[in-house]
């Protein structure tokens, strides 16, 4: 019997029994189905974290009040100190590190935004004209807030694009309209571009003004809440972070930089823990998928096995016909293949399906990695060996006779 | 020279603690070309006996020879192929492949052997028709006779064109005017040279063998010639 005849006849004994062979595929078809869908929504949801941080501007570095993890003390909540000033970014630029290319200094607070009857909550952030360079952000419509409008203290607000939508509708230009920001009226003098981030931090959902009248006019301090600094290049984040950081330390007189009263952390640092949280989450769901897979598997086995006493007159016959245990084996290991690998790629259909519904019902990227998919056929494979060689060998050790008089 | 050589072959059957004996010290040969007709009572231990020529069943107890090998000492490959060679066995519970066609069940021995299927076809077709069978060849087993049945496992046990034929019962479901068309066939295949070993109820049937054995009780009763065997 030659390897095309043991495939078709393999074929035609799973069609005998159309309704079990569905069911015993649909095992693996959810299994691979949840494998490649849940690990392609981990990598989504990685992809689009990634795209968020680096969004946030290039070879940025943020300063924030508040000392450093000491060893046994209490960290300082995020921006809950009052140690940065304006003069400290003032001193920063001037002091023209060649390492740093761009210093903003910002103010950001929640406050209540008004416009004629709509009103939203969402972040104000007291900024210079700096802070477009450093936070890739660029202007869809009108201006950004200039040095004269920090210098002399303005009422005029920049607004992210949620914003807009939130209080004047989509596609209005509110370029000149009228806003309050704690019943203060401000006048709108430009729009930013969407920038469509996700989750932490969404600048789109963001009203910009001059530092100075953050500090003075809304919010009543003389403090700022963090500093964020553009390296030259990747190359000099290290060096900017030393130039930034011992100048705040001489400036705040503080000799030991275990002390400092600030804490410095780079895009790299949030990136590589926002992967290692996305890692161990993309890991997870393919751990729980995987189970889903072994669950699969075991009903595959099952299956076999309960085909195999019910097919044990027929084995006993193809033995008495001159079968020998090794065709007796190939034959169900065959059948076994046949269902698994033939359920795999069901499975993955199914889950390339469901991962792009899902990834655009919640707008992620969509991503498919082949690696994946090869591991999932590849996987299916050997589900079906494993799981059919035991059945097969139960009904290859049968005696012909005693097969044969099975009831 | 002997073909099969049975000494003091015992079979023994345990069921819970009763033990039957089915076949008690045992010993004939045949020779080949030879026609042989087993008959016995029911329950005789004809089939067991049957079933242990065929190399489907091993005995407790003794030896059998088949062409000079002992055949307890082979292994199960080996004795695959004997099956599937050697031998054509027609079973009293004919045990055709469900739900499979006359003429797959009658390729299935040539399936095994690699045999290219235009040729498996045209030699099941070839043997269906000298059975009688020639508008049944796409019958599943389930929608033939018990006869029908009985005539495609005779089809099937030809096909290898094997060197012996170990049949079982096999005109106990079929006409007298087809049970004399069988048995034509068979004498046909011993002018050939093929062996033949046959149990059978009747007397009429057991007149085409050359010679009769008589089993009653797992012991071998009588054995008696029967001249040349009847001759057409
Ligand atoms: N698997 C078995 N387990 C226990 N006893 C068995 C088994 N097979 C056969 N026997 C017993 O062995 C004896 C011989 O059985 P066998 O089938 O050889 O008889 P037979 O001569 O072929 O009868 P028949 O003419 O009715 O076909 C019977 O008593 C039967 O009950
Ligand atoms: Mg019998």
């Amino acid at each position: 019997m030659n390897f095309s005849e043991l495939i078709a006849s393999s074929f035609e004994a799973l069609k005998l029994n159309k309704v079990r062979t569905a069911l015993a595929g649909l095992g693996i078809v959810i299994g691979i189905g949840a494998v490649i869908a849940l690990v392609s929504l981990g990598q989504a949801t990685q992809q689009s974290v990634q795209n968020s941080i680096e969004g946030l501007g290039a070879n940025l570095i943020t300063i924030i009040p508040g000392s450093q993890a000491t060893a046994g003390g209490v960290q300082g909540g995020f921006g809950t100190s009052e140690t940065l000033t304006l003069d400290d970014a003032n001193a920063i630029a001037s002091a023209n590190f060649p390492s740093i290319s761009q210093v903003s200094p910002e103010l950001s607070r929640r406050a209540q935004v008004t416009a004629g009857k709509n009103n939203t909550n969402t972040s104000i952030i007291g900024v210079t004209p700096t802070y477009p360079a450093v936070h890739n952000v660029t202007m869809d419509s009108g201006t950004f807030i200039t040095a004269s409008d920090v210098a002399s203290n303005r009422e005029v607000a920049v607004l992210g694009p949620t914003v807009v939508s939130d209080l004047f509708g989509t596609g209005v230009d509110p370029t000149g309209q009228s806003i309050r920001i704690n019943k203060i009226p401000f006048t709108v003098i430009g729009v930013t571009v969407s920038k469509g981030g996700t989750g932490f931090g969404n600048q789109d959902d963001t009203v910009f003004i001059p530092i100075t009248t953050a500090q003075k006019t809304v919010f009543g301090v003389n403090y700022i809440s963090d500093i964020s600094l553009s390296a030259s290049s990747s190359n000099d984040m290290t060096q900017a972070e030393n130039d930034a950081g011992y100048l705040l330390l001489r400036l705040h007189k503080i000799s030991n930089p275990q002390s400092a009263d600030f804490s410095m952390v780079s895009q790299s640092d949030i990136l590589s823990t926002a992967s290692s949280v996305t890692g161990t989450f993309t890991a997870l769901l393919a751990g729980i998928a995987a189970i889903s897979l072994l669950v699969g598997g075991i009903g595959i086995m099952n299956i076999m096995l309960v085909t195999v006493i019910e097919r044990t007159r027929e084995i006993g016959l193809r033995k008495a016909l001159g079968a020998k245990d090794n065709t007796v084996i190939q034959q169900f290991l065959i059948e076994s293949i046949i269902l698994t690998i033939g359920g795999g790629v069901v499975g993955m259909i199914l889950g390339i399906i469901l991962s792009y519904i899902i990834s655009t019902a919640i707008s992620l990227p969509f991503t498919i990695s082949l690696t994946s998919i090869a591991l999932a056929i590849g996987v299916s494979g050997g589900i079906g060996i494993l799981f059919g060689w035991y059945p097969a060998k139960k009904a290859a050790d049968l005696s012909p006779i005693e097969a044969l008089r099975y009831e | 020279m002997d073909q099969i050589s049975v000494s003091n072959v015992s079979k023994i059957y345990k069921t819970g603690d009763v033990d039957t004996t089915a076949l008690d010290n045992v010993s004939f040969s045949v020779k080949k070309g030879e026609f042989v007709a087993i008959m016995g009572p029911s329950g005789s231990g004809k089939s067991t006996l049957m079933h242990i020529l065929g190399a489907l069943d091993t005995p407790t107890s003794g030896t059998y020879i088949l062409d000079g090998e002992q055949v307890g000492k082979l292994s199960k490959d080996k004795l695959a192929e004997i099956r599937n060679r050697k031998i054509g066995f027609v079973f009293q519970a004919f045990n055709l492949l469900p739900r499979t066609t006359a003429l797959k069940n009658v390729e299935l021995p040539m399936t095994y052997a690699g045999v290219d299927k235009d040729e498996r076809i045209k030699r099941a077709e070839e043997l269906l028709k000298e059975v009688g069978l020639g508008d049944r060849m796409d019958h599943t087993s389930n929608q033939l006779s018990g006869g029908q049945m009985q005539r495609v496992a005779i089809a099937r046990a030809l096909s290898m064109n094997p060197a012996i034929i170990l049949a079982d019962e096999p005109t106990g479901n079929i006409s007298s005017a087809q049970s004399d068309e069988i048995m034509h066939i068979f004498q046909n295949l011993q002018k050939q040279g093929h062996t033949i070993v046959m149990i059978t109820h009747e007397p009429s049937v057991a007149r085409w063998a050359e010679r009769v054995i008589h089993i009653k009780d797992g012991k071998i009763e009588k054995e008696e010639g029967n001249g040349k065997g009847r001759k057409k």
